[in-house]
């Protein structure tokens, strides 16, 4: 028992370490705090699927210490947004703005939802009024009794022997 | 309907044409939200002469190419002999801005391969770039008598390019 607390203990400090590898340049923790917020929301235009928080291209580095130095004038979040996107469009953003180049994007796949929604209910419905405008007669309900009877019977049979 | 069963077959063509198209276009080539916008202003030390600067406001009245370039990029060697023949042409003053380049490295480059710029910017730590919205060199703009970016390129220049897209614009431009 002891063994495994120690062992746990250990990997607590181990993890601590490794944090603290993790953050070389928290020189002001609050800043880099704001850097890694803003530009996890951000898209590296060298390597297109790594996040600007992420990317270790030499343009990535450049626009984070960029980054820094408007957090450090007093930007607010917003201003720096803005600044990325005079520069590099709304590509940059991982989270494109709600404009009308953006409204298929963003209405597109609810407008596509809508349309199979539709053609389910319609599909439904006919098969619901193919099915129930079937009356059977009297000659089927019969019929339908007796292969009830005799399946309850084997049934019966198949468990007692 | 009897053509109900080719109704998978369009959609599948339609798909397959969405698809093509998707694989013809370059990932890479992002839109730059400056077309049309006045060209950022910076006034940086010449890559030649350290001592003098250049600043895009002395080159108003006039249309201009502006060519970013390095001496570590090689497309941009790639893109050389074009530019040497786009100098040759006269069709407009073409200025070079060396991004993130070593000053010596930069210079030989332009001995070894023949310098088409009329002068070059020296932009050291990249924040001219930076401003231009540059993520991959090299990349070229085309800007008209009143500072306005008309045209940007981004990768090497072909002379396909040159023929097809940038001498037309300038034509154009220069009547205005």
């Amino acid at each position: 028992m002891k063994a495994i607390v120690l062992i746990f203990a250990s990997m607590l400090f181990l993890q601590t370490a490794v944090a603290n590898d993790a953050a070389p340049l928290a020189d002001d923790p609050v800043t880099e705090q704001r850097l890694i917020t803003i530009s996890e929301e951000m898209r590296c235009l060298v390597c297109q699927n790594e996040s600007l928080a992420g990317s270790r291209s030499d343009l990535a580095n450049d626009l984070r210490r960029e980054i820094r130095t408007l957090i450090k004038e007093g930007k607010s979040d917003e201003q720096i947004r803005t600044f990325m996107v005079e520069r590099y469009g709304d590509f940059v953003l991982y989270r494109p703005p709600v404009k009308p180049i953006t409204w298929l994007l963003w209405i597109g796949p609810f407008v596509i939802l809508g349309i199979g929604i539709a053609f389910l209910l319609s599909y439904l419905r006919r098969r619901n009024t193919l099915v129930s405008s079937k009356i059977l007669s009297e000659e089927d309900n019969q019929k339908i009794d007796a292969l009830l009877n005799t399946l309850g019977k084997n049934q019966r049979d198949g468990m007692n022997g | 309907m009897k053509a109900k069963f080719l109704i998978p077959l369009i959609l599948f063509v339609i798909l397959v044409g969405f698809l093509a198209i998707g694989l013809s276009r370059d990932p890479h080539e992002v839109p730059s939200p400056l077309i049309n916008k006045a060209a950022p202003t910076f006034e940086i030390p010449q890559l030649a002469q350290a001592s003098q600067t250049f600043s895009p406001a002395s080159m108003k009245g006039q249309v201009w190419i502006l060519n970013v370039w390095a001496s570590w990029c090689v497309a941009c060697r790639e893109e050389h002999p074009v530019l040497v023949d786009l100098a040759k042409s006269g069709q407009a003053p073409l200025i070079g801005l060396d991004y993130k380049d070593k000053r010596e490295d930069a210079l030989v480059m332009l001995e070894r391969q023949g310098n088409p710029y009329v002068l070059s910017a020296f932009d050291a730590d990249g924040r001219v770039g930076i401003d231009y919205g540059v993520y991959g060199v090299p990349e070229t703009y085309v800007i008209d008598q009143t500072g306005i970016i008309r045209f940007k390129h981004i990768g090497p220049l072909t002379q396909q390019i040159l023929n097809q897209k940038i001498y037309p614009l300038l034509t154009e431009l220069k009547k205005s």
